[in-house]
């Protein structure tokens, strides 16, 4: 067996996009499920007093991690055909530092406040309008700050390339990390309860 | 009138909220986080495997805005290079693309996960010192500001934290990390939105 499927051809263009619906059924399904429909819910994660948002986010990315390294490993998947977002070190450093303001000022992501706005929530859909505005001041700016968008281009990147490490050293020391932060995040909870 | 009318028209609480229900129920307690973070994980999973691409938000956005300004302005998108990748050689309308598609799954997953658990409310999420349209137009913020934030990184939490993360992108990670950073440097100045 070969995998990914759709780069194997397995199916084509038309029947990717409703692959694309069902695996959104799924996410948004385990975002609500997990309160990530709920603002206070999210913003929790930076005052302390619930940090859901870790604990989901390295579940799911060290679940995610092992399932792909067991399956690289046993021959079943070809890592090098899933897609990997270049790595543009500067952009993506400002970029990553101006979503965490957006996040803890309106309370959600781009991807929770669907969720947000599946479950009623009218703070979520003030977020969601907020969204195209926010990528047409930056498509309308992009004319003079594409060169700082483009700084720090060094192609496809992964951690262990980074540091000359085995994949599976990084992915034993993801999995330690996540671990340990599972502990941390227990212990700060309780540290930090609302009175 | 029955109990279900009557709460459809009368405001929660102290009526400071504008929370109103639409489902009657009680609403059911989230799911463990662990729990939820294995299930989001597999579905990333699934995503990697059969797709060969993983999970996202903002790029269906940058689609749609392509498509609304490629639409009243086509010379002026066209021009854009930043838009100008969403419209692609005219061949495909820009909606149909796998990001959009997987967004319109999350919404309906979401809202099924809600409807499952009684927390589909129509509400505005806020502290009780801010008034709604304060709340609105700080979500409206936000949403903007993530929005210019995950088109400099190249994806928000979903296609760089969650699923870069996952891939050992080191790009995503430099992301991830910058998003925690700019949200914990600013958490402190925006807390009176939620107490």
């Amino acid at each position: 067996m070969n995998t990914p499927f759709y780069k194997y051809g397995a199916f084509g263009d038309e029947t990717s996009l409703v692959v694309a619906f069902v695996i959104g059924i799924g996410f948004g399904f385990f975002l609500e499920r997990a309160g990530f429909g709920s603002a206070r819910k999210l913003v929790s994660q930076f005052y302390l007093n619930d940090l859901a948002v870790f604990k989901v986010m390295f579940t799911a990315i060290v679940t995610a991690m092992l399932g792909t390294t067991y399956l690289a490993w046993m021959g079943v998947l070809d890592l090098s055909l899933v897609y990997l977002t270049p790595t543009v070190l500067w952009p993506q450093l400002v970029g990553g530092l101006v979503l965490g303001i957006g996040f803890v000022i309106g309370g959600y992501c781009p991807g929770t406040s669907v969720a947000s706005v599946a479950t009623g929530r009218l703070d979520g859909l003030a977020f969601v309008l907020g969204l195209p505005v926010g990528t047409l001041l930056f498509a309308e700016a992009f004319p003079w700050i594409r060169g700082f968008y483009e700084n720090g281009s060094v192609g496809v990147q992964t951690l262990p390339g980074v540091f000359d490490l085995p994949y599976g050293l990084v992915v034993f020391a993801v999995v330690l990390m996540a671990l340990g932060g599972f502990a941390g995040a227990s212990w700060i909870e309780k540290k930090f309860q609302p009175r | 009138m029955s109990p279900t009318a009557q709460t459809l028209n009368e405001p929660w609480g102290d009526g400071r909220d504008a929370t109103r229900a639409v489902d009657a129920a009680a609403p059911a307690p989230y799911m463990n986080p662990y729990l939820a973070g294995i299930g989001l994980g597999l579905v990333l999973l699934a995503a990697f495997v059969i797709m060969g691409r993983g999970l996202g938000a903002s790029g269906a956005v940058n689609a749609f805005v392509a498509w609304v300004v490629g639409s009243l302005a086509p010379a002026h998108a066209q021009s854009n290079a930043f838009l100008a990748e969403y419209l692609g050689d005219g061949t495909t309308h820009p909606l149909k693309a796998w990001l959009v598609f997987e967004v319109l799954g999350v919404f309906a997953g979401a809202l099924l996960s809600g409807l499952l658990a009684h927390r589909v409310r129509v509400s505005v999420e806020k502290g009780p010192r801010v008034s709604a349209g304060l709340r609105l137009a700080l979500a409206f913020s936000g949403g903007a500001t993530m929005a210019f934030g995950a088109a400099l990184a190249r994806g928000c939490t979903s296609g760089q934290a969650l699923t870069g993360g996952s891939m050992l992108n080191a790009g995503s990670w430099v992301t991830m990390l910058a998003i925690f950073g700019g949200a914990y440097a600013l958490a402190y100045f925006v807390k009176w939105q939620w107490r």
